[in-house]
């Protein structure tokens, strides 16, 4: 009996999650405002700076999202999220859209009841080490001690792969990545383990980074994306556009430089669709046609936002490697404007 | 003097004094004391010199990583360029975002003196609820003082707060007249008075949104220290109250009140406070209808007042029960009813005695309000987790952060305490 009430509770609560979510795009818009999911903070994605403005990789998505829909790239109140509350404030309706470097997994897609919209960065685990440990190769590790976060996927990806290559290692728990850092400067390990990104930005931080190097190994697959909740396909299309106007305009050399210019009409036809003076692709969204033109207008192509943000010129000095333009030998690629 | 010695003079009897000596040198002064408190025995003196060489080895390092210090840079590289190599702490990063650190990341910044002044009405507000020497018109200020905080710190139209004080005292007045006909009466009267009053002025606040009003912020803006004071001042004076009830129910002579306390009681003891704040954060929001503005700081105050109450409900049982059983005898043959003999006979003395207890649930209540960071709120430990070490030019700075934020808690709680030994020596609670 009991038992049942409460299961009719949450299942009502479920009903009401979902029904909130039919509709996000008026909500947004009556709003006035994009509830955007962040993290609480990770070097380069998403962190505020000294006045308070959210800035990253993972904060221009969000901007760019609200550019389009609501016209004012300002207009997102970003939600701190942990790796703990983050699914639970978008199913609770909490948030409109979790950009929040995670993951894309299948039982997040079909369990947890959210749809990914597209892949923003390309990660994989990593090892870390100092360079005057003489290794060149995760293989070698043999009967090394090992930093790695509790409770994360990279701890399973680490056994695996150790297992799979039948070398054996001392794990040292530890909780967060300020706190590894630490430790692994401390001595307390000899290679520290998680995303390539955060390797790399730890790594910047160090006051010898040259003393440190990246193994040339990536042991796991860690494609990062903006999800949404199920069952509101138009705003997922939504989120999912932005994304592809992002990196179609990086493809076709559309830059916030140049964007003003190319809006008056280029040669281009897939331009001309993308930035609206040609088609109707903003009215099939449910948006005007000027919507790309302005998300890209905020902080400019996905090139330019990973330049600005993690990209070589930055002090976290990440390669686009799998994250250059198809075109360039990477992953990055956008289904056509058309 | 040596004459005297002689075998010529007199062997036995002398007829003058000594003149006094001076004791010897190594029973007086500096030596004798460092002779009996540093250089006692042979173990002691290889401590001694230990600790000395211990303390040595810390400040040599402290001392020149603070006067190196650099107070001037934008980032952590431009610090390190700076040092060239030498030891010196970055406070740098303390001089750019210690407004960050104190009012969070979202609080407007021209409104920063509405805490700051919330904060010193505070001094004032509890300076006369801490000290009974001062003029007891102050008391006033105290019992303004938390609708003019909310107004300060939540902004917004003043009749807000306003009303809600005038429905208070409304509450109040019908207590008083009611109460000398039994102290549940008036209670009842009091509660009913001031719901009914607020659900009139309900009808004014409405219509007056704009008048007087401050610049609004979300509780979801509230950060930094100002969060921790907040939640640590709310949730302190609101559990006092709240466990003296839970106290006095736990040992009531009526069957079900006394359970009600008891499971509540041992229920909330039972259960880490951790996993309070995810209830709050989490699970409740799928409980509330969707849309609904749900403030996480409303929601987060709740559950640490629970938390606390509990504790301070056996602290106070704890001076209940130390009390001997004739003065509850002497209330009784006074003639005094219930809620008098409680008022004036046994909680005065109680909570006496529970002095320590209470101080001591305040100052680990304080420190706990740093767990919220772990529900992705920017209190002082959130900010420093969060946002300031994940900023591409703060990250790797740790010492002088923590340090900044132990050294913030360490004034507030070292006040506390010294507070709660001046209080105790005054009341004498011992019964010497």
């Amino acid at each position: 009996m009991k038992k049942s009430v409460l299961l009719g509770a949450l299942a009502v609560a479920g009903l009401a999650a979902g029904s909130a979510g039919a509709a996000t795009l008026d909500d947004v818009k009556s709003n006035g405002v994009l509830k955007c999911g962040v993290t609480t903070g990770l070097v380069g994605f998403a962190a505020p700076n000294a006045s308070g403005e959210w800035e990253g990789f993972d904060v221009a998505v969000c901007r760019a999202v609200a550019a389009a829909v609501l016209g004012d790239g300002n207009a997102v109140e970003f939600v701190p999220t942990t790796g703990k509350t983050r699914f639970t404030a978008l199913s609770s309706g909490e948030i409109d859209l979790l950009a929040r470097n995670t993951t894309w997994t299948f039982s997040r897609d079909v369990d947890l009841g959210f749809t990914f919209v597209g892949v923003n960065y390309y990660d994989g685990q990593g090892f870390m080490v100092r360079k005057d440990l003489g290794v060149a190769s995760a293989t070698e590790l043999d009967g090394a001690t090992v930093c790695i976060q509790t409770g994360t996927t990279t701890e399973l990806n680490l056994a695996d792969y150790f297992r799979s290559n039948n070398i054996s290692y001392e794990p040292v728990p530890i909780e967060t990545n300020a706190e590894a850092q630490q430790q692994y400067l401390a001595g307390a390990c000899d290679v520290y383990t998680t995303d390539a990104s955060g390797l790399a930005a730890t790594r910047a931080a160090f006051e010898d980074a040259d003393a440190h190097m990246l193994l040339p190994e990536i042991i796991s697959k860690e494609p990062l994306g903006p999800l949404v909740r199920h069952g509101d396909d138009q705003w997922g299309d939504i989120v999912r556009w932005t994304l592809n106007a992002l990196i179609t305009a990086e493809e076709l050399g559309v830059t916030s430089a140049n964007i003003e210019q190319m809006a008056g009409g280029t040669d281009n036809p897939e331009i001309n669709r993308l930035l609206g003076t040609e088609g109707e692709l903003g009215a099939m969204l449910g948006l005007d046609a000027e919507w790309a033109r302005r998300a890209l207008a905020v902080s400019g192509n996905y090139g330019e936002i990973f330049a600005a943000n993690i990209g070589e010129g930055t002090p976290i000095a990440l390669a686009r490697g799998l994250n250059a333009q198809w075109t360039q030998g990477g992953l990055i690629y956008s289904p056509p404007f058309r | 003097m040596s004459d005297q010695h002689t075998p010529a003079a007199v062997a036995y009897v002398r007829t003058e004094t000594l003149p006094e000596l001076p004791p010897p040198a190594s029973e007086a002064g500096l030596v004798k004391w460092l002779r009996e408190n540093l250089f006692s025995s042979i173990p002691n003196s290889i401590l001694t010199i230990l600790s000395l060489w211990a303390i040595y080895v810390i400040l040599s390092g402290v001392i020149p990583w603070i006067t190196n210090g650099i107070w001037d840079a934008s980032n952590i590289r431009e610090c390190r360029e700076l040092l060239n190599g030498a030891s010196g702490g970055c406070f740098a990063v303390i001089a750019e975002r210690w407004p960050q650190l104190v009012f969070g990341i979202a609080y407007p910044q021209d409104a920063y003196w509405r805490p700051s002044l919330a904060f010193v009405l505070l001094l004032v507000a509890v300076a006369p609820v801490l000290f009974s020497n001062l003029p007891r018109m102050l008391l006033a200020v105290t019992l303004v003082y938390p609708f003019l905080a909310y107004w300060l710190l939540w902004g917004g139209s003043i009749f807000i707060p306003i009303t809600a004080f005038g429905g208070a005292a409304i509450g109040y007045m019908v207590y008083t007249r009611l109460v000398a006909q039994s102290f549940a009466m008036g209670l009842l009267g009091g509660v009913v008075a001031a719901l009914l009053a607020w659900w009139v002025f309900g009808f004014i606040t409405d219509n007056t949104r704009g008048v007087l009003a401050l610049e609004a912020v979300a509780s979801r803006d509230m950060g930094g220290f100002m969060l921790n004071m907040i939640l640590g001042t709310v949730c302190v004076s609101l559990s006092l109250p709240i466990g003296i009830v839970l106290a006095l129910g736990r040992q009531s002579d009526m069957l079900i009140i006394k359970w009600i306390c008891v499971v509540f009681i041992e229920f909330i003891r039972g259960v880490p406070l951790i996993t309070l704040l995810f209830v709050a954060s989490v699970v409740l929001a799928y409980f509330f209808p969707p849309g609904t503005t749900q403030d996480l700081i409303l929601r987060v105050i709740i559950m640490i007042t629970l938390f606390s109450s509990a504790y301070i409900a056996e602290v106070i049982r704890g001076g209940l029960a130390a009390l001997p059983r004739g003065q509850y005898e002497a209330g009784d043959s006074l003639g005094l009813d219930y809620a008098q003999a409680m008022r004036l006979i046994i909680l005065p003395q109680a909570l006496k005695i529970s002095i320590p207890g209470i101080v001591n649930v305040a100052v680990g209540l304080f420190k706990d309000t740093t767990l919220v960071s772990v529900i992705s709120m920017f209190d002082l430990v959130g900010m420093i987790r969060g946002p300031i070490l994940a900023s591409t030019d703060w990250s790797g700075v740790y010492w002088e952060l923590w340090g900044f934020a132990a050294l913030l808690f360490f004034i507030v709680c070292y006040s506390i305490s010294q507070y709660s030994q001046w209080l105790e020596r005054k009341l004498a609670t011992d019964h010497r």
